[in-house]
C-alpha cells in the first residue's frame, strides 16, 4: 500500500504549477447517477499514464470532461497550470494542445487518408487560413512523414471509410500525431487489433511519450503491461488505486472490482 | 497543386463533369442571344421568348440549388429557409423596379407605388428610401440576406442547433417572414407583392433584348456561383465542411471552430440565394410572399437531392430537371397530378437514389469507389443513440 | 320614444297587491280589477285602453301577461254584443280574458283592440313590470336587465318592491344595479342616493356599468356624484382589465389545447421515437376527413342519431390515421432510420401525396362538419363567456393526454415502447420485437393525430390544407417543451397558447404569432433541448 499514491487536494496544490493536467475533486452526475465522483488525478509533463477500470468506472466521462464535451458539476480541471478547462469549449481545448483518440475509431470516412491527416495537422484552424492561408497550403512532406510513422503511406489516396478496423485505429493515432498535442488522450487504442499490431501500438505510444504526455485508457492488461508505466485504476468515478502495474494488480480492491481472482 | 497531388484526385470524374457543365454554360452564353435575337421568329432554331423566360427562371433556381448544396450537401445544414434569402434578394430588386415605374403607375404617383396609394400611404416608408438608385438596390441585394443569415446563423450555430432542429427553426424563420410579408402594414405590397414592373436601368423589362441580357447575366452568375462554390469546396475549407458534415464533434476535438465554418458557408450561401432572387424577379415580373412559403423552400431542397447533394453540378442539374418536369406537367392536362409526381420524387429519391441522378452517374463512370458511404454519411446522426 | 310616465302610485299599488297582500284577498281583488279592465276595453277608446292596461297589471291575474302580450300583438279582441274580451296566443288558440279558459273561437263580431304607439310603450313597460315579479328567476333577471338598459324611472317603485321580495342573491344584485341605473338617469334623484348608485354600479363592474358610469362622469349635475363616478370608473377599469386578462387566458387555454392536440402525436413520433414526420399534419387532416365521412353517413342513414357522429368518428379516425401511419413507417421511414434529414424529405413527399389524394377525392373546397348540440352554445361565468365547443375541446384534449400517459406508463406496450426508445439494442436482446414496437409507436402517434383531427374539425375549416397550418406550430410546441417529455409538451402548448392570446390585443393576431415564432427561434438557441431537457450521455449521442 505504501507505494500507492492517492493525490489529495492538499497534496496536489503544489502540483498546480508542475502538472500538465490537474484534476481535483471533480464530480459529474447524469440524472442522479454519479458518473464521476470526487475524482483527483494529475499528469506530469512527459508522463504516460494508463487508466484501467471496469465498465462504468467513468473513464470515458473523464476524457469527456478534459476535452470539454461534458461540463463537470464541481471540481477543478487545470491544464498547464493556467488554463481552466471547465470554462473552455472543445475547440479551445484542442487548441491548447490536447488531442483525443476515441474509443470507437472516429475518422472522416468520406475523405482520403491523406486528407484526414491534413485536417489534423498542427497549424492555424480558422476559416480564413483554410480558404486562402496557411492551412490551404500545407506542405505535403508533413503529411507524408506522419503517414510513414503510422504505415499508411500506401493507403493515402484511399477513402478512410474503406480502411480496416486496425488501420482506422492507426489513422486516428496518426491524426493525433499530426495534431502534435502536449497531451494525448487515447481511448482503447488496441481494441480489435491483432497481437502483433497491439505490440506495435505499444511501441509507438512509448515512442510518442518521450516528448508528449499520454493518457491511455485500455482494458487489455497485456498491452498495459507492455506500456510499462504508471497505472491508475478507476472505480465508480474515483481513483481506486494508483502506482506501478505490479503494485496495482496486487491490490485487493482492484482484484475484487476489476481484475477478478 | 500540392493538395491535388495529395488527395483530391480520385474525383477526376467529378472534374470532368464540372468541365462539361462549364462548357454548357459558356455555350449557352453564346447561343441564347444568337438563337433568340439573330435568328428571326418563325425560322428553325429560333428560341421563342417564353423559352428564354423559362430558361432565365431555371437558371435562377439553379443558382439557388448550388447555394443550398453548399450548406446541405457539403456541410450537412439542411436549411429550409433559403427561399427566404432568395425572396429577400428578390424584394430588394423588386423595390428598385417599383421605384422605376414612377408616374406610369395606375395612380400616376411619382413617388408612391400603386399599392401604397391604394392603401392610403401618405409618404414613402423609410426602408424604401434609396431604392430608386440601382447601386443602392444592388448593395441591399447582398446586404439584407447577408445580415439575416449572419445574425440567424451566429445564434444558431453558436448554440449548436443541428440536424432536424436546425431545419425546423429555419422553417419557422421562413414562416415568420412570410407571415410578416403577407401583412399590408409591412409596406411591401402584402398579398400581391411587387409587380407591374416597367423598366430596369432604362431598358423595358419585357423587351426581347432585355430578356436576352437578363438571361445571359443569369448564365454568367450561375457560372460565377458555380466556380466560387467549387473553389470553396476544393480548398481545405471544403474538407473541413465535409468533416463537419460527417462527424461534427470529431472536427471540434481537432480544434476547429465548427460554428465559424458553418456561419461562413451559411452566409456565402445566403448571398448566392439573394442574388438568384434578384435575377429572378425582373425575369418573372413579380415577387410576392407565396414565393417563399415553407413549402417552396422545401421544394428547393428536393432539386438538390434529385441532382445529387454533395456534387455542385448535380445540384444545378437537379434544379433544371425538377423544374422542367414541373413546367411540363403543370402546363398540360396532367396538372392535377403534379403534386403526386413531386411527392413521389420526395419519397423515392432518399430511398432509392440518395446520391441523386448526377451522383449516381458519377459513381457509374468512376472506376473505383469514391468511398462515399451511401447517404448515411450525409446526415449528422441525431436522435438515435449512435455511440 | 320614451313611454309616458305613469303614476308611480298605481304601480306601487300593484306591487303592494301582488307581494304584500295575503293571497285570498288578492284573488278577490284581482277579479274586480280584471272586470274593470274589460269594461274599459269595451269602450274602444285610447284613453280607456290606457287605463285598462293599468287595471290588468294591478289585477295580478295569471293571464295578465298573456293579455298584454296579445294586446301589443293585436291579438286582443273585444265583442260589444257578448260584452266579453278574448285573446289569442301565438298559436291562434283563443282564451276568454275574464276566466283565462280556452274557448273554441272568439265571438262573431269580435274586433281587435286598437293600439297606437303611445299605448305600445305603456304595454311594454307594463309587461316589464309584470315580469319583474315572475316566478321564473331567469325571467326576473332579464326583466331587471331590460330596466337596467331602459333606465325608465317609472319602473322604479316596482323594481324596489321586487328587490325587497327577491331571495336569490344574484338576481337581487342585478335588481340593485338596475335601480342604480334608473336613479342615475333621473334628474330629480337624491344626491346621496346617486352616490350610492355609483357604488352599486362599480360593484357590478362590467362593460355596461362602465358605459353608464362614463355617462355619469361626463353629465352629472352634482360634483360629488361626478367625483364618485370618476373613482368608480378607475375601479371598474381595473376590474375589467383583470376580467379581460382572464378571458384571454381562457382563450389561450383553448388555443393551447388545440396546439396540444396537434402536437401530442408528434411528441410521440418525434419526441419519443426521434422520427421527424412532416406528414404529421396530414394525419390530423385525415382524422378531420374521417369525421366528415362519418357525418355524411349519419346524415344519409341515421339523421336522428347525428349527436353520436363524433363518438363514432373518434375511434375510426384513430384507426384510419394509425393505419396510414403504419404504412408510412413500414414502407418508408424504417429504411431511413439514422438519416433524419432524408426522413424529413420523404415524409414531406408523403404529405404532398396525401394532400393531393384528398383534394382529388373530396375536392379542394372546405367541407361542412357539423357540431352536435352539446358542442354549441355558450354560458357565462364570472363575466367570462365560455363556449361549449371550446370547453369540450379543452376537456377532450386533457383526456387524450391522460389516456396517453396512462398507456405509456401502465400498459405492456407502453413499457416496451419506452424500453426501445431508451436502449434499442438492450430491448432487442431481451426479446422485444423492436421493429414491431417502432411500427406500433408510430401508429400510436399518428392515431392520436387522427383523433386531434376529429376535434379540430369542430373549430377549423376541413380542407386538404388543414394539416399544413399546424405542422410548424406542432414542431415548435414539441421542441419548446423538450423533446421526449410529454409533460413538457403539455406545458409548452398551453404556455404558447396563452402567450399568443395575451399578445394579440397589443400586436394583432398575425404580428403576435410572428413575435411568438421569433421568440421561439431565439429560445431554441438558448436551450436547444427545450424547456424540460433530458440530461445525460444518452442525449448527447
Amino acid at each position: 500500500m505504501s507505494t500507492l499514491v492517492k493525490p489529495k487536494a492538499e497534496h496536489g496544490k503544489p502540483a498546480l504549477t508542475q502538472a500538465l493536467l490537474y484534476l481535483d475533486g471533480v464530480s459529474v452526475a447524469f440524472d442522479g447517477f454519479k458518473a464521476i465522483n470526487d475524482l483527483s488525478l494529475f499528469i506530469l509533463p512527459g508522463e504516460m499514464r494508463a487508466i484501467i477500470g471496469p465498465n462504468g468506472a467513468g473513464k470515458t466521462t473523464m476524457m469527456d470532461i478534459i476535452t470539454g464535451k461534458t461540463r463537470p458539476d464541481g471540481g477543478i480541471v487545470y491544464f498547464d497550470g493556467k488554463h481552466d478547462l471547465t470554462k473552455l469549449d472543445e475547440a479551445s481545448i484542442a487548441d491548447l494542445g490536447i488531442g483525443r483518440k476515441f474509443q470507437k475509431p472516429t475518422v472522416f470516412e468520406s475523405q482520403t487518408v491523406a486528407d484526414n491527416i491534413l485536417l489534423a495537422l498542427r497549424g492555424p484552424r480558422d476559416v480564413w487560413s483554410a480558404l486562402f492561408g496557411e492551412r490551404n497550403a500545407i506542405e505535403p512532406h508533413r503529411i507524408e512523414e506522419i503517414l510513414d510513422i503510422v504505415r499508411l503511406t500506401r493507403e493515402q489516396k484511399r477513402m478512410a471509410g474503406d480502411l480496416s478496423h486496425g488501420q482506422k485505429q492507426w489513422l486516428e493515432i496518426g491524426m493525433l500525431l499530426a495534431q502534435d498535442p502536449k497531451l494525448l488522450l487515447v481511448d482503447e487504442p488496441v481494441a480489435g487489433m491483432t497481437d502483433s499490431e497491439t505490440e506495435e501500438t505499444a511501441q509507438l505510444l512509448k515512442r510518442i511519450s518521450k516528448d508528449h504526455s499520454v493518457i491511455v485508457v485500455e482494458h487489455d492488461m497485456t498491452f498495459v503491461r507492455a506500456l510499462d508505466t504508471r497505472v491508475t485504476c478507476l472505480h465508480e468515478g474515483s481513483v481506486l488505486a494508483e502506482g506501478q502495474i505490479d503494485d496495482v494488480s496486487r491490490n485487493e480492491r482492484v482484484i475484487e472490482v476489476y481484475l477478478g481472482r | 497543386m500540392i493538395l491535388k497531388a495529395l488527395g483530391s484526385q480520385p474525383f477526376s470524374v467529378n472534374a470532368a463533369a464540372s468541365r462539361i457543365f462549364v462548357g454548357l454554360l459558356l455555350a449557352g452564353l453564346v447561343l441564347v442571344p444568337v438563337l433568340h435575337l439573330a435568328i428571326p421568329e418563325g425560322a428553325p432554331f429560333h428560341l421563342p421568348t417564353y423559352v428564354v423566360a423559362l430558361l432565365g427562371k431555371y437558371l435562377c433556381f439553379a443558382i439557388l440549388a448550388v447555394a443550398l448544396d453548399l450548406v446541405w450537401g457539403y456541410c450537412g445544414i439542411l436549411s429550409l429557409g433559403h427561399s427566404a434569402f432568395f425572396a429577400l434578394g428578390g424584394y430588394a430588386m423588386g423595390m428598385y423596379l417599383m421605384r422605376q415605374i414612377g408616374t406610369r403607375g395606375v395612380y400616376a404617383n411619382p413617388i408612391l407605388p400603386d399599392f401604397m396609394v391604394f392603401l392610403n400611404y401618405k409618404e414613402l416608408p423609410w426602408f424604401w428610401y434609396g431604392f430608386h438608385s440601382f447601386p443602392f438596390a444592388l448593395f441591399m441585394i447582398f446586404f439584407v440576406p447577408g445580415v439575416l443569415s449572419l445574425v440567424f446563423g451566429w445564434l444558431a450555430f453558436r448554440s449548436r442547433v443541428t440536424g432536424v432542429y436546425l431545419s425546423i427553426i429555419t422553417q419557422a424563420l421562413t414562416y415568420a417572414l412570410v407571415l410578416a410579408f403577407f401583412r399590408n402594414d409591412m409596406g411591401l405590397g402584402g398579398n400581391n407583392g411587387l409587380t407591374d414592373f416597367k423598366d430596369i436601368l432604362g431598358f423595358t423589362v419585357q423587351a426581347s433584348g432585355t430578356r436576352t441580357i437578363l438571361c445571359m447575366i443569369s448564365i454568367a452568375t450561375l457560372l460565377a456561383t458555380f466556380l466560387v462554390a467549387q473553389r470553396l469546396v476544393n480548398s481545405t475549407f471544403g474538407k473541413v465542411l465535409i468533416a463537419i458534415r460527417d462527424t461534427e464533434s470529431r472536427t471540434r476535438f481537432l480544434g476547429y471552430r465548427v460554428e465559424n465554418y458553418k456561419l461562413a458557408v451559411f452566409v456565402v450561401s445566403a448571398l448566392m440565394a439573394g442574388v438568384a432572387g434578384a435575377l429572378y424577379v425582373p425575369q418573372v415580373g413579380i415577387i410576392n410572399p407565396s414565393e417563399f412559403v415553407p413549402a417552396n423552400s422545401i421544394e428547393a431542397v428536393i432539386w438538390v437531392a434529385v441532382g445529387g447533394r454533395g456534387t455542385l453540378v448535380g445540384a444545378a442539374a437537379g434544379a433544371f430537371i425538377v423544374n422542367f418536369l414541373k413546367t411540363w406537367f403543370t402546363s398540360g392536362l396532367l396538372a392535377p397530378y403534379w403534386l403526386f409526381v413531386l411527392g413521389t420524387i420526395f419519397v423515392v429519391v432518399p430511398l432509392a437514389l440518395p446520391k441523386g441522378v448526377v451522383g449516381a452517374l458519377l459513381d457509374r463512370f468512376s472506376t473505383k469507389s469514391t468511398g462515399l458511404k451511401g447517404a448515411s454519411a450525409m446526415d449528422e446522426p441525431a436522435g438515435k443513440a449512435a455511440e | 320614444m320614451r313611454p309616458r310616465p305613469r303614476s308611480p302610485i298605481a304601480l306601487l299599488f300593484v306591487v303592494f297587491a301582488l307581494v304584500i297582500m295575503p293571497l285570498t284577498v288578492r284573488q278577490a281583488m284581482a277579479q274586480d280589477r280584471l272586470d274593470a279592465a274589460i269594461e274599459k276595453l269595451l269602450a274602444d277608446s285610447y284613453p280607456d285602453t290606457d287605463a285598462a292596461v293599468a287595471d290588468i297589471v294591478t289585477s295580478g291575474a295569471p293571464q295578465a301577461a298573456a293579455m298584454l302580450d296579445a294586446m301589443a300583438e293585436r291579438r286582443l279582441l273585444f265583442s260589444t254584443t257578448a260584452k266579453s274580451v278574448s285573446y289569442q296566443d301565438a298559436a291562434a288558440k283563443t282564451f276568454d280574458a275574464r276566466s283565462g279558459q280556452l274557448i273554441p273561437a272568439p265571438p262573431a263580431d269580435a274586433q281587435i283592440v286598437r293600439v297606437n304607439n303611445r299605448l305600445r310603450g305603456t304595454i311594454a313597460a307594463a309587461i316589464g313590470t309584470l315580469t319583474l315579479l315572475s316566478p321564473d328567476p331567469a325571467k326576473r333577471l332579464s326583466a331587471a336587465e331590460s330596466v337596467f338598459k331602459s333606465r325608465d324611472a317609472a319602473s322604479l317603485p316596482a323594481l324596489e318592491a321586487a328587490m325587497a321580495a327577491e331571495k336569490l342573491p344574484n338576481v337581487k344584485r342585478v335588481f340593485a344595479s338596475a335601480r342604480a341605473s334608473v336613479l342615475l338617469a333621473s334628474p330629480d334623484a337624491d344626491r346621496a342616493q346617486q352616490v350610492a348608485a355609483v357604488a352599486t354600479l362599480a360593484e357590478r363592474g362590467d362593460q355596461d356599468a362602465m358605459a353608464l358610469l362614463q355617462g355619469v362622469a361626463a353629465n352629472a349635475a352634482s360634483g360629488d356624484v361626478k367625483q364618485a363616478a370618476a373613482l368608480a370608473i378607475t375601479a371598474v377599469e381595473r376590474k375589467l382589465k383583470i376580467t379581460g386578462v382572464v378571458q384571454n387566458v381562457y382563450y389561450g387555454l383553448s388555443l393551447g389545447s388545440v396546439l396540444l392536440l396537434a402536437a401530442i402525436g408528434l411528441a410521440i413520433t418525434f419526441g419519443v421515437m426521434g422520427v421527424i414526420n412532416m406528414a404529421h399534419g396530414e394525419m390530423v387532416m385525415l382524422g378531420a376527413y374521417t369525421t366528415y365521412v362519418v357525418q355524411e353517413v349519419f346524415r344519409g342513414y341515421a339523421p336522428a342519431h347525428f349527436g353520436w357522429s363524433l363518438a363514432v368518428a373518434i375511434p375510426l379516425a384513430f384507426l384510419v390515421s394509425a393505419l396510414v401511419g403504419i404504412a408510412i413507417e413500414r414502407g418508408i421511414i424504417r429504411f431511413l432510420y439514422g438519416r433524419p434529414l432524408d426522413t424529413l424529405l420523404a415524409t414531406w413527399g408523403v404529405s404532398l401525396i396525401l394532400q393531393q389524394a384528398v383534394r382529388t377525392i373530396f375536392g379542394s373546397s372546405n367541407k361542412e362538419v357539423g357540431a352536435p348540440s352539446f358542442m354549441s352554445g355558450a354560458f357565462e361565468i364570472f363575466g367570462l363567456s365560455i363556449t361549449y365547443g371550446r370547453m369540450w375541446i379543452i376537456i377532450f384534449t386533457l383526456l387524450v393526454f391522460v389516456a396517453l400517459l396512462a398507456m405509456l406508463k401502465l400498459t405492456p406496450l407502453g413499457l416496451q415502447m419506452r424500453a426501445v426508445t431508451q436502449n434499442r439494442r438492450m430491448a432487442a436482446s431481451m426479446g422485444i420485437r423492436t421493429n414491431w414496437i417502432d411500427a406500433m409507436t408510430f401508429a400510436l402517434g399518428s392515431g392520436i393525430a387522427g383523433i386531434a383531427g376529429v376535434a379540430l374539425s369542430q373549430i377549423d375549416n376541413v380542407s386538404p390544407n388543414l394539416g399544413q397550418s399546424y405542422i410548424i406550430d406542432s414542431f415548435m410546441v414539441v421542441v419548446f417543451g423538450g423533446v421526449g417529455n410529454l409533460w413538457g409538451t403539455l406545458v409548452s402548448a398551453f404556455a404558447l397558447g396563452i402567450a399568443n392570446k395575451l399578445l394579440e390585443p397589443f400586436a394583432g393576431a398575425v404580428l403576435g404569432k410572428i413575435f411568438i415564432l421569433v421568440a421561439l427561434i431565439l429560445f431554441v438557441q438558448k436551450r436547444p433541448r427545450g424547456l424540460f431537457a433530458l440530461k445525460g450521455r444518452a442525449v448527447e449521442a
